[in-house]
């Protein structure tokens, strides 16, 4: 198990590998469609200050206004793939370290989780409960009115958050590997 | 009624059927120790409990809103889907549901999880004095990743019997490998046309999984297909091992000589199933 600590740095990232089991602790933010493509070919300085060095959680919450606040319900991965048309400039442009989401996304992001230093990491599908207990505190949120709460922008300090490295900074996807492997046995299996 | 399916609702996001909180377990006993598969697993169960204690969601994706209604036919169905409207509304408010209703034309979310076709409600009428519900939340990410095929499908050499039907099944797990919240359950619907195939696919998820088939051929494609399923090794969420489906299921409907649909209904770990019986 290895702690990783956002935002982190570009060594902290580049040593990770495919199968790694992490916990993150620390500030990152929610983001997923509506997010990508207000992001995606410009450049936001407000949100590049909270997002540089940490990570995107590919994820649409369900919140609760509590008191004067907010107060995250429930927080499971949404599907990465629909990202992937924006998530290489993203990456670059805000100088995120990776993303979180589920099921892995392509080979534009693979290029560039590697000529940036990051990584992609997926969290359990459907394991929103407890990742929503990992969540320590609402830090702020953006694009509320814009969006609605699901496809905001919210951001989340964290504590000992679960995930598994799938996608790495040396080129190597957990997600192609079981692929190629799986590909493999359904040959034989038909 | 209303509260009578309020408190389904609650129960069916809030808490996993028994019969799927074991399969996992046991799959989780399963996987070798210190594996990627194996903290899938475990959290997975770590979830599904404090999803239970807390009285919260079990995923934010509450999904789409499946109800199996069967009536006496003094209860106007108009009636039913009134008060099944007025409950999602109030789960939606309490945090069990997520806005789950955008009109595709617009995009614009309608925020209180109704929409026109959402819940998506089949109707039975009975004889019986009460009415009967049963409510299947199927997350989106599954729903994606369920499959129609036509049958003969040359690629996959799947021709107009159930060896077919397993090709395309093989197929339909394989493409959508962990994506839809590995490890999957699979329901399947040979034959009726496109709509009536799929449905019946579906209607396969409300049974238990250790439910018997009664149709001996049927069960003997699905004890085949479990097997051989588990054999591709793309595990929980795809990080590989041993466990890719929990159980298989399937049912078969006429088809017209001229079609032979196989439809699959994949559906994530994550199965939310409850029922109730209401009197009128
Ligand atoms: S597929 Fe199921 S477990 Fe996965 S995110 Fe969707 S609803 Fe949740």
């Amino acid at each position: 198990m290895i702690t990783l600590n956002s935002p982190a740095d570009e060594k902290s990232v580049r040593a990770l590998r495919i199968g790694d089991v992490v916990r993150i602790s620390g500030v990152i933010a929610t983001g997923r469609d509506e997010l990508h493509r207000r992001l995606f070919g410009r450049f936001d300085k407000k949100i590049a200050n909270i997002l540089k060095g940490s990570f995107i959680y590919h994820c649409g919450p369900i919140v609760k206004r509590s008191g004067g606040g907010y107060k995250i319900i429930s927080c499971g991965p949404t599907t990465s793939i629909r990202e992937e048309p924006y998530q290489a400039d993203i990456i670059k442009r805000y100088g995120i370290r990776g993303v979180i989401g589920k099921g892995g996304m392509g080979g534009g992001t693979l290029t560039a989780l590697k000529e940036h230093g990051a990584v992609y990491m997926q969290a359990t599908g459907g394991a929103a409960a407890l990742l929503s207990r990992c969540i320590k505190e609402v830090i702020g949120v953006h694009f509320l009115d814009d969006f609605g709460a699901p496809e905001a922008m919210w951001v989340l300090r964290v504590k000992d958050f679960p995930a598994v490295v799938t996608m790495d900074s040396h080129s190597k996807s957990l997600h192609d590997d079981i692929y190629e492997a799986s590909m493999k046995r359904y040959k034989k299996a038909v | 009624m209303k509260d009578a399916i309020l408190q389904l609702i609650k129960t069916a996001s809030t808490t996993l059927p028994g019969d799927v909180a074991d399969a996992l377990k046991k799959a989780h006993a399963k996987e070798r120790k210190g594996s990627n598969a194996k903290a899938v697993l475990s959290d997975i169960l770590t979830n599904i409990e404090i999803a239970r204690q807390d009285s919260i969601p079990l995923c934010q994706d509450t999904g789409t809103i499946n109800l199996f209604i069967t009536h006496p036919k003094e209860i106007a169905q108009s009636f039913i889907k009134g008060e099944v409207n007025k409950a999602v509304k109030a789960a939606v408010k309490k945090g069990y549901l997520l806005q789950n209703a955008v009109d595709p034309v617009t995009g614009t979310n309608t925020g209180t999880g109704i929409g026109d076709g959402n819940p998506s409600i089949h109707f039975t009428q009975s004889r019986a004095k009460s009415v009967r519900i049963d409510l299947l939340l199927k997350g989106g990410g599954s729903e994606n990743v369920s499959a129609q095929y036509s049958l003969p499908d040359s690629g996959l050499k799947a021709y107009r019997d159930l060896d077919g039907v397993k090709r395309c099944v093989i197929d339909a797990v394989f493409r959508a490998q962990g994506r839809g919240c590995a490890p999957g359950i699979i329901g399947i619907g040979i034959g009726g046309d496109r709509a009536s195939s799929y449905n019946i696919a579906k209607k396969q998820l409300l049974r238990k999984l250790d439910d018997v088939n009664e149709d001996a051929a049927l069960m003997k494609l699905e004890n085949d297909l479990m097997a051989k399923l588990n054999t591709l090794c793309i595990g929980p969420m795809g990080v590989g091992g041993k466990t890719t489906v929990l159980s298989v299921k399937a049912g078969a409907l006429a088809r017209v000589p001229a079609s032979f649909f196989v439809s699959v209904a994949y559906i994530c770990w994550a199965l939310r199933r409850a029922s109730c019986v209401v009197r009128g």
